[in-house]
């Protein structure tokens, strides 16, 4: 073959439109699932639906630096807690009618609350990416809890938001024309967010700047043969997952009306890099399908048992030894797609 | 005085947080595994002793109890589950210890409940003794502190005088080396992994008399053992217990001290709450400067 | 007389106890293909490493086309136009050989902080990077996976990878090791074929690809050079009989 011949040849994927109608099923799924709920009684279906659509944010963003980047970050809850207070401190000023270290008011705006989570979780995310990335394996993976951890500590030692108890918002953040307060409603905002989440995702990691990446995830010895510099590119990734996870707190923190220490607890860094896991990292629909089987599965284990954690521990010890490549691996073995 | 028994206990701390991150960086050093059940072993240690205790009253059948039950603990979790993961990268490595702690948990809850047990200092060291004149000390944090600086001098003998610490030594800089040597690998992870465990039911089991003995306890001290680790230097004995001592003066120092001077500068609730999370706070920030002078911890050669 | 391409001098390395590289001088005119003989463990690897820059050295400094770039990173010097390639090789296994040197182009248009586009789509980066698969003798396999390329096919993308860095220092660690024979006169053809275009310092075990392919010879033994000259006045130096010839099996 020449070299032209290589150009001209573009990727054959046979499967291709197979995956895109699996694609766009799951999506007419989604669209339609709070008016199937409706006709069959289960409207707290929605509300769980709703959550798997959040934790999904908050997985892809993780799938982003760990799939993709190959950085096993065992911290990312700490960005999904920062950016459920965020929302909530905002939330707590504009009812308090004070501010923020007595400089920022308070607003009852959802779309600002967002954008301002979004923000400050980056900004923790560049500080936390910073230290962590300066060293690489199983002290990456120490580093990030442990600072994930520092945080969950600030947030118990703040009495003023609630300290312990965490911070009760007493109504969810308002947006113009849309009316947040009805589930169905607000599942429907959720899920907008989370599919351009997943747009973002998937522009990213075939951009130039997610080609580095995940060469990077490979092997950084022959990225930084080629003149690739690892520690910018790691870090600016680390700062997106860090905004996407902060979405997804702020998202949460509406949802729940309520932010608390839990939600920075090594324990939810540990659920969503099992959600990764669980879908399959490096996937772009990965991290859905594992939100969506860990929140299920919780809540099934919980409806059945006070001592849930032990089956599901025993389900995710069996799938991690077991299993290779997660939910969407298992799907491409009837849905292929490569030639 | 009031300093001076706050750095003894302080130490006393540290010396809990050695005996965590010793097994801990071995493990990590030779085997490559990182390994988050290691702060289970140290409850099961601390539970198989509280039990024992309020048995029998024997504080030596306890420790000797709490030694054993996280070593048969510890072989257990080698055999069945930690085998299976030396090949794999250190996610599955997470995620499987991750899903064992699940099950550990939920299976002591259902066991002994959610209620903390408490255990009763054995009598014989169930006093004071005066060190200077005004400081007054307990003579069982005393002992901890002995047999934990103990520990460290068989520690420092094994790894500097045997083969065994030879081969630790070796391993820590190149595993493939250790491969290389023909040493049976799978006996030499299996004691290495026993080892550990029998150091954090050690840890466990002197801590049940200071502690509240309860579900959840490895995990704090387990997250703090990691802080050590990295600030130590990930394979490395001595970074260890310089480290887990510095970790141990300044977390118990900042939260003696850290709330009285805050409430001379705001309201009293506020002060402890605030103090609390900030002195919570002080062992990781000293890793981050650690990270930020000598990124591979401060008893590792930097290369 | 113009400045050498490469000047090292006074280059060292100690490893605790262990000297690696002894105060090593070696000055590479432009268009040369100088190659690095010495006995296994002598320090080629160390030496190499040293000059990209991903070991520090102790005493000594590194120039190249007059420029310090001692104190650079592995990165920098890349972009000063220091390429290699790894004895083991060092490579992506979930790419192709195109996205493989697709990447290496990307990295010398700068640009990679772009998030929309669609990478593999860039034409221009395309073209380029299939040309120098074309160079090596690789297109047949442009769009295989890189974990199932045969040994001799890393071998010849590593060399592609570092040809489409534009180097104009090329340092060739064991290209030929691990390759069978015809493997390896197909790779020594290619190498050749190069001669003249890039300045090329290579290590090799195969004295007949040195010496079929080296304009000069230097001869490493314990971290120093202790013989340096022409093909034949190499084949003739007693010492190097003694060191290192003598042992061997030429």
């Amino acid at each position: 073959m020449s070299s032209e011949a290589i150009v001209q040849s573009t990727p054959v994927r046979p499967a291709l439109a197979l995956r895109l109608l699996l694609a766009a099923v799951v999506a007419a799924l989604l669209v339609a699932l709070p008016f199937a709920a409706k006709a069959f009684g289960l409207e707290s279906f929605t509300g769980l639906a709703t959550q798997v659509v959040i934790y999904a944010i908050a997985a892809m963003s993780l799938n982003l630096i760990l799939g993709y980047g190959g950085m096993v970050s065992f911290g990312h809850a700490a960005f999904f807690g920062v950016g459920a207070y965020a929302a909530g401190i905002l939330y707590f000023h504009f009812a308090d009618r004070s501010a923020f270290l007595g400089l920022i008011p308070g607003t009852d705006s959802l779309l600002i609350a967002v954008l301002a989570a979004m923000l400050v979780s980056g900004l923790v995310a560049a500080i936390i990416g910073a230290f962590s990335l300066r060293t690489g394996g199983v002290q990456f993976i120490m580093i990030t809890l442990a600072f994930a951890q520092m945080l969950f500590f600030l947030f118990v030692s703040l009495e003023t938001y609630g300290g312990d108890d965490g911070l009760i918002m007493r109504r969810r953040e308002v947006l113009p024309f849309i009316d947040t307060r009805d589930a169905v409603t607000f599942y429907y905002l959720c899920l907008a967010a989370a599919a351009l989440w997943l747009m973002l995702t998937a522009c990213i990691v075939r951009s130039r700047f997610g080609f580095v990446l995940n060469g990077m995830r490979q092997n950084e010895q022959r990225m930084a043969a080629m003149g690739y510099a690892p520690y910018p590119y790691k870090l600016v990734a680390f700062i997106i997952a860090g905004m996407g996870a902060g979405l997804a707190g702020a998202l949460m923190a509406n949802y729940l009306r309520f932010a608390s220490p839990d939600m920075l607890h090594w324990t939810k860094s540990g659920e969503l890099m099992m959600m990764v896991i669980l879908g399959g990292a490096g996937t772009l629909f990965g991290p859905l399908l594992g939100a969506a089987a860990l929140v299920l599965l919780e809540a099934f284990l919980t409806a059945q048992t006070e001592n849930w954690q032990l089956p599901l521990g025993i389900i995710l010890l069996v799938i991690v030894l077991f299993s290779h490549g997660g939910l969407v691996a298992l799907i491409r073995r009837f849905v292929p797609d490569k030639s | 005085m009031l300093v001076l028994e706050q750095i003894l206990n302080g130490i006393q701390f540290g010396i809990a947080l050695f005996l965590m991150s010793a097994g801990l960086t071995l493990i990590f050093g030779i085997m490559g595994v990182i390994n988050l059940t290691h702060g289970s072993l140290y409850m099961v240690g601390a539970y198989a002793a509280a039990l024992v205790a309020a048995k029998t009253g024997s504080a030596l059948l306890a420790l000797l109890a709490g030694l054993a039950g996280a070593a048969v603990a510890g072989i257990v979790i080698e055999l069945v589950v930690i085998r299976r993961l030396y090949a794999r990268d250190h996610l599955d490595q997470v995620l499987a210890t991750f899903a064992l702690i699940l099950i550990i948990n939920q299976s002591a809850t259902m066991l002994f409940g959610r209620q903390p047990l408490f255990v009763q200092m054995p009598p014989a060291l169930a006093r004071s003794v005066t060190l200077l004149p005004g400081l007054v000390y307990p003579l069982y944090r005393l002992v901890v502190i002995a047999v934990g600086l103990l520990v460290a001098l068989g520690l420092a003998l094994l790894i500097n005088h045997t083969r065994i610490g030879m081969l630790v030594r070796a391993g820590a800089t190149s595993r493939e080396m250790v491969r290389a040597l023909g040493v049976d690998i799978r006996l030499l992870y299996t004691l290495i992994f026993g080892l550990g465990a029998l150091l954090a039911g050690l840890a466990g089991a002197m801590a049940g008399p200071i502690l509240a003995v309860q579900v959840g306890m490895g995990e704090q001290i387990l997250i703090l053992a990691f802080v050590v680790v990295v600030i130590g230097g990930v394979g490395s004995i001595r970074g260890a217990f310089y480290g887990a001592l510095l970790a141990g003066l300044i977390d118990t120092l900042l939260r003696a001290f850290l709330p009285g001077l805050l409430r001379q500068v705001m309201a009293g609730s506020n002060a402890d709450a605030l103090g609390a999370g900030l002195s919570s706070m002080g062992v990781y920030l000293l890793m981050a400067i650690v990270l930020l002078v000598r990124p591979k911890g401060l008893f590792v050669k930097q290369s | 007389m113009t400045a050498p391409l490469l000047d090292v001098q006074g280059l060292s390395k100690r490893f605790g106890g262990l000297t690696a590289t002894d105060a090593v001088d070696l000055a590479l005119p432009a268009g040369e293909l100088h190659a690095l003989i010495g006995p296994n463990g002598a320090g080629k690897t160390t030496l190499i490493n040293q000059l990209v820059g991903a070991l520090a050295h102790d005493a000594g400094s590194i120039r190249l086309a007059g420029a310090d770039i001692g104190h650079l990173s592995v990165w920098q010097r890349v972009h000063r136009g220091l390429a290699r390639t790894f004895q083991i090789t060092q490579l992506l296994p979930d790419f192709t050989p195109l996205d493989t040197v697709m990447l290496a182009v990307q990295a010398r248009h700068g640009h990679s902080y772009r998030f929309f586009a669609d990478a593999r789509r860039n034409r221009t980066i395309r073209e380029e990077a299939a040309h120098y698969l074309d160079q090596v003798g690789l297109s047949g396999r442009a769009n295989a996976r890189v974990g199932d390329l045969a040994q001799g096919e890393r071998k010849q993308l590593e060399l592609a990878a570092a040809l489409a860095v534009k180097p104009r220092l090329l340092l060739l660690d064991e290209p030929m090791a691990g390759l069978g024979s015809a493997e390896s006169q197909q790779m020594i053809a290619q190498l050749a074929a190069l001669k003249g275009q890039v300045t090329m310092l290579i290590v090799e075990h195969d004295m007949e690809a040195v010496f079929t392919l080296a304009d000069r010879v230097s001869v490493l033994v314990y971290g120093k050079i202790i013989a340096q000259g022409s093909v034949e006045d190499i084949k003739a130096n007693e010492d190097v009989r003694v060191a290192y010839l003598g042992e061997g099996d030429v």
